[in-house]
């Protein structure tokens, strides 16, 4: 038989060794399918296309951080939220409120050219996942509603919305009616950092933010106070921390994260507002969170490989002419190992004998 | 409106609710026993699909729904090994099903786009179907439909009438206690978790093998999200699983018939609605509830249990 | 010869000599990329596309290696998609309408690439092609046919996004099918998806259920043919012929049959001749075509809709010939008036007189 025992403090060791047991397995798994189910594909190269062009060419690097940024700004925001045992899982929604919001100051001035209009529709985003994961938090302190269930439950009436404003307000007047805004001039579209690539700021905001974050939760009360509020929720109350408060921040914190996110990516990557702004990226950054382990700066480290496997999976769609279901077999896969090998960081595995 | 017209709105909404009947009813015993599950869509998927291969190669439809009730279980076990028995968050593992399922379904169902099969169709009750309006409305439907209604039951008598029922709720919603006592929790998540799947798998199959007669990737279109939904519309209480499929089933159903008969609506703010909806019943539930002890909501949903003993 | 001719001779000459040792023709087989909304095995748009390409691949075979990428999100993942494929490939098409964005963003970067986009509207580069087809030429067609085939008088349109291709399609259809029969009543029902066989079949029964004995759909999904062939009411395949789900029911199919155009741009490219065109093409060049017609149509009605055919590749006839007039009553074209393809049908936005359905806002 086999068992799990608790470990007093988690392995250093296995913090490290996980990942790559994680990426061994996925590799495995990867190998015996193209082997044994897609019979005429060259394995080896395969596995480079995967796993290593994305990480030595330029172009596909940058691709690959471009398609990281987001994930880390709303796995970053996501991952203080977890830490006090909130759950947020609407990000996509704030995500989607955010972008609408931003592209909206954008979009109503659309013919000034100024300095002062991208902060503005950064903070517009902002306050609009603040405000969207805020009706979470109100009606949690309020009523005690479960934020898991108000939050999804909201994301399906962000894209709805979005659907709606497309159709509608925000649509393109010269755009032949198709349901897209205009595209962004110049001053509403977030500055490229790395000339010939669509690497913006996001990234730059996501590694400073994620190293705030680390330190915030360290040294700083609220840190503190998170932490004991998710771990321990009685003791917190005896310290005398508000609970109230946790909720009010973590949710405020994650959704304006997450409304920053969705932003950066309509004046980013896209340019303009369309129906497929919600990619998934709410949801996606939730298993990043996870596989950061809550880490703040694990986040961008994890966001990274998630990035991995969409770039890298593409890639070998492209080259090998596959279908995209294999990409997304690929990252269940993937995600499987990596959760599952995880709890060798938490656990030590004992086998014994069972007595008769 | 005529008479065979609000028939035909009733089957359409009926045959619109069922999938999600079916997926909301097994995801409410897994939500029951403290389990969260975000893995619906996946696990509909697979049902759609092996619903359909197997119909298509042996046009046996008893074959076919327990082949979608297989399928959706075996996808449904990795779920529960890996946050049963290998601890792993429930959400995160529940979208990487999710992204798992979708692309299993769509790659192994790759050569059964061009194939159609034979339907399921409605079966009248001899006789009780000739009764004037109750019959077209009560006994002639397709047996799926009578079976996701009789599952509803089933999982209400096995929740509040049965001794197991009672401990799986235990179970939800205080796993460390009902440990104390000696009851099995990993089993009971287990059981519940593939009952969930087999669930799934049948409301995915009503797709393919009720409603239309062909395979398609993709093809649950997002009514595993919307089961989701249902269940917390539900608050967690079977019967009025029902009563919230045919809400959200009915709302499609009512903004095409109203479409057709040109009346004005804009669809994406209907379509938000039970969503909305969902949250004021979230909210009046909990007002009401305020000074009772009895918490509808599973209070370990999602929660990790590990017993070290 | 006047001196002006005589200058611009010589000028020709001079650039054709000047192409002749420029214009890269190719040795190596053409690489040719396309860039898909959907899978292959929608039966719809993706597949009709994937079979243009796989016609290239058939009449050029050693001279062209193809790329097909499929179920590429129309959002910021197109753009890296159609980068990747830029790199590595002489002409791509980029076959939906939300890839115009990244697209035009692409062809800026990559000069010695093709781009051809489909159904949209900006070349600011000359590396650029769009394409699109007449679609409504087809529903002109089926319009006929489904206005004397009619015993409710009734036609049921599955429609997907409140787009102007859409509304061509259905304006198209109701006035072809008015003019044999001026009871004709359609109504239409929008589903806000272009691929969800569930809510497909929901909205092709509830327009049977109110009445329609034919319908027809602008989505992608073989479903509303099978719910056709189930409840015995006619339909029409589209994209590709999907009389496979429907052998009593599907009456014809407008296939959209994009190889010839597939060929001809890939051949550009290798031939060195290959420039940026804006192609709008109907049935007379073939792009528009028909599945078969079901036999069980009484022959004057097949008689009649070949004769449409025909006069559309001709020329003779234009499925919007004034006058009509818009759904509020106001004039639209006058009396043997045509419109231009800008604005009037590229950004159509009206239901035209006589439609009863509102509008979609």
């Amino acid at each position: 038989m086999i068992k799990l025992i608790p470990r007093v403090e988690n392995s250093t060791v296995m913090v490290l060794l996980s990942p790559l047991l994680a990426l061994t397995l996925t590799a495995l798994s990867a190998y015996l399918i193209f082997v044994f189910v897609l019979v005429d594909i060259p394995v080896s190269s395969v596995f480079f296309t995967l796993f290593v062009e994305p990480l030595i060419d330029s172009y596909y690097f940058s691709e690959l951080l471009v398609k990281a940024a987001p994930l880390m700004i709303i796995g970053l925001g996501l991952s203080i939220g977890f830490r006090a045992g909130i759950w947020n899982i609407g990000a996509e929604g704030q995500y989607v409120m955010g972008g609408i919001a931003g592209s909206a100051v954008g979009l109503y001035f659309y013919n000034v050219e100024a300095l002062w209009l991208l902060p503005l529709m950064t903070i517009a985003g902002i306050l609009g996942g603040m405000f969207y994961a805020g009706i979470a938090a109100f009606l949690r302190i309020k009523y005690q509603v479960n934020e898991i269930l108000v939050t999804l439950m909201l994301t399906y009436v962000a894209v709805l919305f979005l659907s709606a404003m497309l159709q509608g307000p925000l649509r393109n007047p010269s755009g032949f009616n198709f349901p897209e805004s205009r595209i962004f001039h110049d001053s509403a579209m977030l500055p490229i950092i790395w000339e010939g690539t669509r690497l913006h700021i996001g990234l730059i905001v996501a590694i400073i933010l994620s190293f705030v974050a680390w330190f915030g939760i360290k040294k700083h009360m609220f840190g503190m106070q998170i932490k004991i509020s998710g771990s321990a929720p009685r003791a917190a109350k005896f310290a005398g921390f508000d609970d109230n408060k946790t909720v009010w921040y973590s949710l405020l914190i994650s959704g304006g994260l997450a409304g920053l996110a969705g932003l950066f990516e309509a004046a980013g990557p896209a340019g303009q507002l369309t129906p497929g702004l919600p990619q998934f990226y709410g949801f996606t950054a939730i298993i990043v969170a996870f596989l950061a382990r809550l880490h703040p700066v694990g986040v961008l480290f994890s966001a990274l490989l998630i990035a991995l496997s969409y770039v890298g999976g593409e890639n070998v769609q492209i080259e090998y002419n596959l279908p995209s279901s294999i990409t997304q077999i690929f990252q269940g896969m993937l995600l499987f190992y990596f959760l599952a090998c995880d709890i060798l960081i938490k656990y030590k595995v004992v086998s014994f004998k069972t007595k008769n | 409106m005529n008479e065979s017209l609000f028939i035909n709105i009733i089957i359409g909404i009926s045959i619109a609710s069922v999938p999600l009947m079916f997926a909301a009813i097994g995801e409410l015993l897994v939500e029951r026993s403290g389990v969260l599950n975000l893995g619906v869509e996946g696990m509909m998927i697979v049902g759609a699909l092996l619903g359909f291969v197997v119909m298509s190669h042996t046009q046996n439809p008893y074959l076919a729904v327990l082949a979608a009730m297989a399928g959706g279980m075996a996808i449904a076990s990795i779920f529960a090994f890996l946050t049963q028995f290998l601890l792993t968050n429930q959400v995160a593992t529940g979208l990487a099903l999710t992204l798992f399922g979708l692309g299993f379904a769509a790659f192994a169902g790759r050569g059964y786009t061009e194939e159609t099969i034979q339907l399921i169709t409605a079966v009248p009750i001899p006789y009780l179907s000739d009764i004037p309006y109750l019959g077209p409305l009560l006994f002639s439907f397709n047996p799926l439909v009578y079976l996701a209604f009789f599952m509803v039951y089933l999982v209400w008598w096995f929740l509040f009438r049965t001794k197991q029922g009672l401990i799986l709720r235990a179970i939800g919603d205080n796993h460390d206690a009902a440990h104390a006592i000696g009851h099995n929790v990993v089993r009971y998540r287990v059981m519940a978790i593939l009952f969930g799947g087999a669930m799934a798998g049948i409301g995915g199959a009503f797709l393919s093998l009720v409603q239309v007669p062909i395979w398609g990737e993709g093809m649950t279109a997002g009514r595993g999200w919307i089961a989701l939904g249902l269940v917390v519309f539900a608050s967690w209480q079977p019967f009025r699983i029902i009563f919230g499929a045919i809400l959200f089933g009915g709302i499609t159903i009512l903004q095409i018939h109203a479409q057709g008969l040109n009346i004005n609506v804009s669809a994406q703010y209907l379509s938000m609605l039970p969503y909305l909806a969902t949250i004021v019943i979230l909210v009046s539930l909990r007002m009401r509830l305020k000074n009772k002890t009895n918490r509808t909501v599973p209070n370990c949903l999602g929660r990790i249990f590990h017993s070290t003993t | 010869m006047s001196n002006r001719s005589l200058s611009s001779v010589v000028k020709l000459s001079i650039l054709s000599v000047v192409l002749a040792f420029t214009s890269n023709v190719y040795a190596d087989p053409v690489k040719a990329a396309f860039v898909y909304i959907g899978p292959t095995g929608d039966h719809g748009w993706t597949f009709a596309h994937d079979q243009g390409a796989k016609y290239v691949k058939e009449m050029m075979g050693d001279d062209v290696i193809i790329t097909t990428v499929e179920s590429v999100e129309e959002n910021s993942d197109s753009e890296r998609v159609i980068t990747s494929l830029a790199r590595k490939n002489d002409i791509i098409f980029t076959t939906s309408f939300g890839y115009m964005n990244p697209t035009v963003k692409v062809a800026a970067r990559y000069p010695n690439v093709k781009f051809e986009h489909a159904t949209g509207y900006m070349r600011p580069t000359d590396n650029i092609s769009t394409y699109s087809a007449r679609f409504y030429e087809g529903r002109h067609v089926i319009g006929k046919i489904a206005g004397r085939m009619t015993k409710n008088n009734v036609i049921g349109y599955i429609a997907s996004f409140p787009i102007p291709e859409v509304i061509r399609g259905i304006n198209s259809a109701y006035l072809a099918a008015k003019s044999v029969n001026p009871d004709i009543e359609m109504k239409i029902v929008w589903v806000y998806s272009w691929y969800d066989p569930g809510k497909e079949a929901d909205a092709a029964n509830a327009l049977i259920a109110q009445g329609a004995d034919i319908l027809m759909q602008h989505t992608d999904s073989t479903a509303p043919m099978t719910v056709a062939e189930e409840k015995g009411v006619y339909a029409f395949g589209q994209a590709s012929n999907m009389r496979e789900w429907g052998k009593n029911a599907q009456l014809t199919g407008i296939i959209d049959d994009w190889g010839p155009y597939y060929l001809e741009r890939v051949q550009a490219v290798k031939d060195g001749t290959w420039t940026s065109t804006d192609v709008f093409h109907g049935v007379d060049s073939g792009m528009v075509k028909f599945a078969p017609m079901n036999k069980s149509m009484p022959k004057d009605i097949r008689n009649e809709a070949s004769r449409a055919i025909i006069d559309l590749s001709m020329g003779k006839i234009h499925p919007f010939t004034g006058p009509i007039n818009k759904q509020d009553g106001s004039p639209w074209l006058a009396e043997g008036e045509t419109p231009p393809n800008y604005p009037d049908l590229l950004t159509m936005d009206f239901y035209v007189e006589g439609i009863e359905a509102k509008y979609p806002n």
